[in-house]
Formats: C-alpha cells, sequence, structure tokens
C-alpha cells in the first residue's frame, strides 16, 4: 500500500490530537501521583480538580471578563483551597485511617463536589476562550490549534516545577521523605500531616490547570470529572503509581492510542479503547509500563 | 532527665509493656538490654512518640511528653535512631543530613544547615566521599553512620540509638561504638542505647537495664551487670562450662 501524503498528515494530526488529550490525562495522573506518595490513597476526587478548574475558569474570564493570566491565578488558588479544605475537613479527621476507608471518603466528596458543581453551574457544557487565537495553523497539512501548543507549553513547564519542586526545595524533600518512610521523616521532625495537606493542595493546582487549558477545547460541564478521572488513573497506573515522569508518559501514550483510536477505528469506541488498553496493562503488568514491579509488592494498596 | 514511671503499651490486644520503669539522668549512657521481642525497641518508639502511651507517664527535663508528637518532641531535643537504619534509601547522602537537619533548616536558616552538614562530615569523612551517592547503595555500615549523623543534625540533647550494631561485622560494630563513645565525651549528650550486643553495649554504659517479655527485670551499673550470673548465662553468651563448673 502506498503511503499518500494524505494518511501522513492524517496521522500527524491524530498524534496531535493524542498528545493535547493526553497532556490533560498527564496533569490528572500527576495529581493522582502526588497524593498517592504522599498517603497511599488514590484520590477519586482528582477529576473533580479539572472540572472545578475548567469551570471557575468559565466565569472569571466569560462572566466577570478578568484577562486570562489573573483568571488562571485566581482559578488554580480556588481549586487548591478546595483540595486544602477537602484534607483537612474529610481526610485528617479520620481517626483510624486505612487506605479503603480513605479511598471510599474520596469517593465521597468527588459526588459530592459534581454536585455543587451541577448546583452552581447548571449541566449545560460552557464554552471558553481559546487562549490565544482559534484560527488553526498547518503543518504538514494537519490543522493545529494554537491551543494545542499551549497545552504542550503548560505540561512541559509544570513537569519541570515538578521535578525543580520535589529535588530542590526543603518542602519538596520531605514530602518525598514522607512518601519513602513516614515514621522516619517524623522523627526529623516533619510535620507528616502537613505535608498531607500540601500535597492535597498541589494536587488540587494541577488538576485545575488542566481543567482551564483543557476547557477551550472539550468544553467542560459538571459531570466530566469522572471519566477525566479514570483516564488520568489509567496514566498513573500505566506509568507506574507513583512515578511522575512515567504517568506523564503513559497519559500521552493513552491520548494518542484514543486518538488513534478515534481517527482509524471509530469515534464512538473512543474511551473504550483507551480503557481497554489500560485494563490489558493491568492484566499484564500490574506495576505499569514504567513502574518496578520490586517497589509495587512493598505498597500497600 | 528522661523518666518512664509505670508505662503501659498495647499492639492492638497485644500488651507489650507492662509497667515499665526507668529513667536516664543527664549525661549518662544508659543500655536496655534483652531478647527479641522483649520490648526494647517498643520503649524507644514510646519514648520518641511513635507508639503511644496507655497509662503511666513519661516525662524529660520535668515534662510530661506521653502525649506530645514524635515531630514536635524532636524539637524538644529527642532523637530517636531506629532500628534496621530508617534512612531515606532513594534520596543522596546530602538530602538525607538535609532533612535530618530539617528543624535547624526551618528555625536558623540555610547557613546553619550548611555548618552543621560540614560538621557531620568531619565527624564521619567516609560519608563525605559518599556525598552524592544513594543512601540505599551505602554499605550497611555507612548507612548507620548516616542515620546516626541524621539524628545529630537536629543537635539532640538525648540520643535513642536502636540496635545499632544490627546485621553488622564486628569491626563495624566495634567503629560505631567507638563513634558513640566519643560523641558521649565530646559533647553533654544523653543516650539511650537498644542493644542484643550486650557485650558491647555494657562497655560504654554507666548502667543497663534487662528486659523481658515487656518488663524491666534488673537494673544494675554496667559492670555489676556485666558479672551477673544471669545476665551472662542469658545475654552474654560465656562459655558454658564455665559456668556449670562455678
Amino acid at each position: 500500500m502506498e503511503i499518500t501524503n494524505q494518511d501522513f498528515s492524517n496521522l500527524l494530526q491524530y498524534i496531535f490530537m493524542g498528545i493535547q488529550r493526553g497532556s490533560i490525562y498527564a496533569l490528572a495522573a500527576m495529581g493522582f501521583n502526588i497524593i498517592y506518595n504522599s498517603t497511599g490513597v488514590i484520590n477519586f476526587a482528582q477529576g473533580e480538580f479539572v472540572v472545578y478548574g475548567g469551570l471557575m475558569m468559565v466565569s472569571l474570564t466569560m462572566t466577570m471578563n478578568l484577562p486570562v493570566p489573573v483568571a488562571f491565578f485566581f482559578t488554580v488558588l480556588f481549586v487548591m483551597l478546595i483540595g486544602i479544605l477537602m484534607e483537612r475537613l474529610t481526610i485528617n479527621t479520620v481517626k483510624s485511617p486505612t487506605v479503603l476507608r480513605l479511598v471510599i471518603i474520596t469517593i465521597g466528596v468527588s459526588i459530592f463536589l459534581e454536585g455543587i458543581a451541577m448546583v452552581s453551574w447548571g449541566k449545560n457544557s460552557h464554552v471558553l476562550r481559546h487562549f490565544s487565537s482559534s484560527e488553526t495553523f498547518e503543518v504538514f497539512g494537519a490543522m493545529i490549534l494554537p491551543q494545542t501548543l499551549w497545552i504542550i507549553g503548560i505540561l512541559v513547564f509544570i513537569a519541570l516545577g515538578f521535578i525543580l519542586f520535589f529535588n530542590y526545595t526543603m518542602t519538596g524533600k520531605c514530602m518525598r521523605a514522607c512518601s519513602i518512610n513516614r515514621d522516619a521523616a517524623r522523627l526529623v521532625g516533619i510535620n507528616d500531616r502537613k505535608m498531607v495537606m500540601i500535597s492535597f493542595a498541589l494536587s488540587a493546582g494541577i488538576g485545575a490547570i488542566a481543567g482551564i487549558i483543557i476547557t477551550p477545547i472539550i468544553q467542560m460541564d459538571y459531570g466530566r470529572g469522572t471519566m477525566l478521572a479514570i483516564k488520568g488513573f489509567g496514566a498513573a497506573v500505566v506509568g507506574g503509581l507513583g512515578n511522575s515522569v512515567g504517568a506523564i508518559f503513559a497519559g500521552i501514550l493513552i491520548g494518542i492510542i484514543e486518538a488513534f483510536g478515534a481517527g482509524y477505528i471509530s469515534s464512538h469506541y473512543m474511551d473504550a479503547i483507551a480503557l481497554f488498553f489500560m485494563l490489558i496493562v493491568l492484566f499484564v503488568k500490574p506495576s505499569g509500563i514504567f513502574g518496578s514491579s520490586e517497589a509495587s509488592k512493598l505498597k500497600e494498596f | 532527665m528522661l523518666r518512664l514511671v509505670n508505662v503501659n503499651s498495647y499492639y492492638g490486644l497485644v500488651h507489650v509493656l507492662k509497667n515499665v520503669s526507668l529513667h536516664v539522668n543527664k549525661g549518662e549512657t544508659v543500655t536496655l538490654i534483652g531478647a527479641n521481642g522483649a520490648g526494647k525497641s517498643t520503649t524507644l518508639r514510646l519514648i520518641s512518640g511513635l507508639q503511644s502511651v496507655k497509662g503511666g507517664e513519661v516525662t524529660f527535663e520535668g515534662k510530661d511528653i506521653s502525649r506530645i508528637s514524635a515531630e514536635k518532641l524532636v524539637k524538644l531535643g529527642i532523637a530517636h535512631v531506629p532500628e534496621n537504619r530508617q534512612i531515606f534509601r532513594p534520596m543522596t547522602v546530602i538530602e538525607n543530613l538535609e532533612l535530618g537537619g530539617y528543624l535547624l533548616y526551618k528555625e536558623n536558616g540555610k547557613k546553619e544547615l550548611g555548618k552543621t552538614i560540614d560538621e557531620m562530615f568531619a565527624r564521619f569523612p567516609i560519608l563525605k566521599e559518599r556525598e552524592n551517592q544513594l543512601a540505599g547503595t551505602l554499605s550497611g555500615g555507612e548507612q548507620q553512620m548516616l542515620a546516626i549523623a541524621m539524628a545529630l543534625m537536629c543537635r539532640p540533647r538525648l540520643l535513642l540509638l536502636d540496635e545499632p550494631s544490627m546485621g553488622l561485622a564486628p569491626l563495624i560494630v566495634k567503629e560505631i561504638f567507638n563513634i558513640i563513645n566519643e560523641l558521649k565525651d565530646q559533647g553533654d549528650l544523653t543516650v539511650l542505647l537498644v542493644e542484643q550486643n550486650a557485650n558491647a553495649a555494657l562497655k560504654i554504659a554507666d548502667r543497663g537495664y534487662v528486659m523481658e517479655t515487656g518488663k524491666i527485670i534488673i537494673e544494675e551499673d554496667a559492670e555489676a551487670l556485666m558479672k551477673n550470673q544471669e545476665v551472662k548465662r542469658a545475654y552474654l553468651g560465656h562459655d558454658k562450662r564455665e559456668m556449670w563448673e562455678k
């Protein structure tokens, strides 16, 4: 079969589509990982952070007409506050926290937040202006939105910030220390509960950013959280739970697989293909593609 | 300096510490010896706040500390080196030391932290050589030294050492004990040492307690303990014949 120019531009188009969606999964997965590393728990309200980020941004820019950078800042702050409140009110107050109890709590919080979002923003989808122009430009026949570049740029920026934070700041090191050995961390005077709170704040912040940057493309509504959370969770699992570099690659991989599925098979099966891929990974290598199986044996969950 | 009076503790329903009372005076080195599962490590965990106290009182410099959490106790000047060398293995040696000095950094800033790390490097030159290596790749003895250095980073007045000799070659054990001895001579450091290697521990200690199944059964000067028949038979492993013949 001859490969025509058209085929090539389609391929390129799907890859860009995949990276764009995958970046969101990657960010959601990073959010999962931060909380997983500090508590050993999967926070199923992660998807809600993304939704709140998107919806709040819509309110601030479209209704209140704030400029994008200002709205961006306040939206992230707002969602981080939700994250902190969630930790202080529901996670921190649990008397004998077991992984299962905490997971159920996060599911409860997720349903609660979804309900609040429905009441405050309504059931319809919300449109958000693109950050810059919404005119596509052409690269080798593939049509690309400037927003896609924003998404990729912001993902790279966050990933770098992530690396700097966890390797070069005392707070970042303390958070790593807590995830490696909590008792030892307490013995050097680190307040582990505070680190858990910070991890919820960070994770909510990253979720919010994901929501803000994707909303111009997918249009946000209150019920998107669950699907985003599942895909993000998939990326976290495929990348090896707790491994953030793995999460970024896995997120983009899932995005690309999804885009290929939508492009070459049928867009109706888009979600199914991504979840099918995640199931296969769980069957074949439960520790994830980038995870070490030895480390996962030592984890509770 | 440190005083435990009739302290009890449980793991779930298991009663692990039964009316344990002990005290450590300022500047003393006290050792707690006993077999596996006697409750030695639990006693240390209880002092440093990792294990909850049920009944009885724990005071440090006259202050009740039985309800204070582990991370706050460090601030009061209690450093605990837990058993099995609880260092942060996937992090580098210098990062481990920085974390050890977390409180110092919070209170006195980066400069003081750097200075104290240099002090530790001067005391443990081997750690300087391994500065950027991951802590998990160090040898057992080096890891133990790192664990001790980490505990010293926050300038404790009471050092709780849990089995520093565990799983180490005899020569290394000797080195570690020399270091403990030096530490004791140099500063106004008080040491509570938990050991299975009773011989080595009693040599550097002033006083000792013997624990058995959650109770303290003997308290005596280190020298007297070394001569104690019961202790000799159970923990020092002297030649059996020597004892039969007596």
